[in-house]
């Protein structure tokens, strides 16, 4: 029995190991200097690490500009889709009205819709917007930030909807009692109530948006400046070598943000879930 | 908020319901538009003027032996990761009840960080790992010179590789959930009676996690249905001669890389149909797990 025990544990810390293995290796190769990576004979180890490759990175191929505009798609894309969200979820739980499962039926079905089959219309779309309103249109950073707020936003309402259920009608049934208008009940009461379940939310519409890789390949075309990550880490893939330093450094840069963020959420996301999933 | 009639909710609704008419809606009645006009680059130029062709774009998908082949193609990658990860996902499940604390949080950190991992740098990261000459597992077993993405079949397994990699973790970490919400009494009984581990998993786990399993299977087929930066990437955007390409990168080259925008189109028709179809099947699914809506 103990001996069975024992090989289990030692079963499961493999595989921990094999899975963690390749992020390792992906952080290993960004500081392994190059004449390490160029090696016919590469070591799981390196005794010189050298921080070239984020240097070539950042400095040579201003990735710092990608990061930010990563991260600012992201958080806007974060803020917007959980305002939205927020008041939606609220509709949906604390009214009762005619439509009302329907709404709820469609916005389960748009969570499932192929986003990637929109992509020819989107493109379109973005396209003759951008006409009009020159911030959201094809190279701009604002055409991201539209289609990921909508892309994330039927997972956020179904999500934030069990949040809203969870507090109690009473609460705010107290409060109108006591003269608060409906703007003060949603904003004074809910909302901060409402808060741990709009960090789980924002993780993955954070997710989500720093991810994209196709939206961020069909909009941005011409405009290099207007890159975000997934695409900038494209250019170190050459015809003739890539310089896989620099693809490494780079993958890592895009990949702690994300990897220290889930990490800490780590525990709420799996209550999130099951929040999500059975509900 | 007091559950009289009123106008309220019909204002909070409204941006969610402008954002997703106009970002879902709409740009699916277009996907539908365009898969019926004769829509290439002379007419996005303005060269020529948008024809309506009916069903000629579908015709001439379905006659195409090419769309049957990366159908197929695509069907059976899906099915081989759902089943991979599902595999993996509930193994590792049902181990993660039966180690000690230390092991268990090794693994569920483990398979926390590769879910968190952005599939662009998973897939770089796998493509170093299996470079032809640099590559650490070339040079391990002493293969190299091996490139796993001239055969068709070594690249989609790759590929595979890294979705199944990718995914796990959710099956792990749902499924895991679900059994630890099982009374431990039923546990408990069904080892005084002697039952197997192997038994338990299938005549007491698997019954009573129907609901969530369904929730991870279906969840699974859609995602894996659905793969592009992977395939994109790691074999440059549908392999030798386009032998690795799935109907979702298969649609976008048709589109951006061809301009056949109108073929595009009706491929991403296809496709959306078939997700509908499983969509459907896991709508039914959730009620009969006595979801309330």
């Amino acid at each position: 029995m103990r001996l069975g025990r024992r090989m289990l544990d030692g079963f499961a810390v493999l595989i921990a190991l094999i899975t963690i293995f390749p992020i390792y290796w992906m952080v290993l190769s960004a500081v392994k200097p190059a004449g390490e990576i160029q090696s016919l004979e590469q070591r799981p180890w390196t005794l010189a690490p050298s921080l070239d490759a984020f240097r070539r990175v950042l400095a040579v191929n201003d990735f710092g500009r990608y990061l930010l505009n990563s991260l600012i798609v992201a958080l806007v894309v974060v803020a917007v889709s959980g305002l939205i969200a927020f008041l939606a979820a609220v509709a949906l739980t604390r009214f009762r009205f005619r439509f009302r499962t329907t709404i709820l039926v469609t916005f389960l079905i748009a969570q499932m819709v192929p986003i990637e089959a929109l992509t020819i219309p989107l493109f379109f779309l973005v396209r003759d917007v951008g006409g009009v309103v020159p911030g959201i249109g094809l190279n701009t950073l604002g055409s991201l930030m539209l289609v990921h707020t909508a892309f994330t936003l039927p997972f956020a309402i179904w999500m934030l909807r069990g949040f809203v259920q969870a507090i109690p009608d009473e609460l705010d049934e107290a409060a109108q009692l006591d003269g608060a208008g409906r703007f003060t009940v949603l904003w004074r009461i809910l909302f901060p109530l409402v808060a741990p379940g709009l960090a789980a939310t924002s993780v993955f519409s954070f997710i989500h948006a720093w991810n994209d890789f196709l939206f961020a390949r069909t909009f941005i075309i011409s405009e290099a400046d207007n890159q975000t990550l997934p695409m900038a880490l494209l250019v170190f893939f050459k015809p003739d070598e890539n310089d896989w330093g620099a693809i490494m450094a780079a993958s890592t840069l895009m990949t702690v943000p994300v990897l220290i963020f889930f990490l800490i959420v780590r525990r709420r996301l799996v209550a999130g879930l099951g929040g999500a999933v059975k509900d | 908020m007091s559950r009289i009639r009123t106008r309220a909710p019909l204002w909070l609704l409204l941006p969610a319901t402008v954002v997703l008419g106009g970002l879902f809606l709409y740009p699916m009645y277009q996907l539908g538009l365009l898969s019926v006009l004769d829509f290439t680059q002379a007419q996005v130029s303005g060269g020529q003027p948008t024809r309506f062709v009916g069903a000629e774009n579908y015709t001439r998908l379905f006659s195409d032996s090419r769309f049957w082949e990366v159908l197929t193609a695509t069907v059976l990658f899906a099915a081989a990761c759902v089943l991979a990860t599902l595999a993996v996902g509930a193994g590792l499940a049902v181990l993660l009840t039966r180690v000690s604390r230390i092991p268990r949080l090794l693994l569920s950190v483990a398979a926390m960080a590769a879910w968190a991992v952005p599939a662009v740098s998973g897939s770089t990261t796998w493509m170093f790992l299996f470079d032809t000459d640099l590559g650490y597992v070339n040079q391990l077993f002493g293969i190299e010179g091996f490139n796993w993405m001239y055969d068709r079949y070594t690249a989609f397994g790759l590929v595979g590789a890294v979705v199944v990699w990718a995914s796990f973790p959710f099956v792990m970490v749902t499924l895991y959930a679900g059994i630890e919400a099982i009374p431990q009494s039923v546990l408990e009984a069904a080892s005084l009676d002697g039952a197997s581990t192997w038994r338990t998993f299938w005549q007491i786990m698997v019954p009573i996690l129907r609901p969530v399993l369904a929730i991870v299977v279906i969840q699974s087929i859609i995602w894996d249905f659905k793969v592009f930066t992977q395939i994109y990437i790691m074999t440059r955007g549908g392999g030798l001669a386009g032998q690795n390409l799935t109907l979702n990168v298969y649609a976008y080259q048709q589109a951006f890389a061809s301009s056949e925008y109108g073929r595009g189109a009706a491929i991403g028709v296809v496709m959306m149909l078939i997700l509908l179809a499983v969509t459907l099947v896991y709508l039914r699914a959730l009620r009969r797990s006595g979801e309330q809506l």
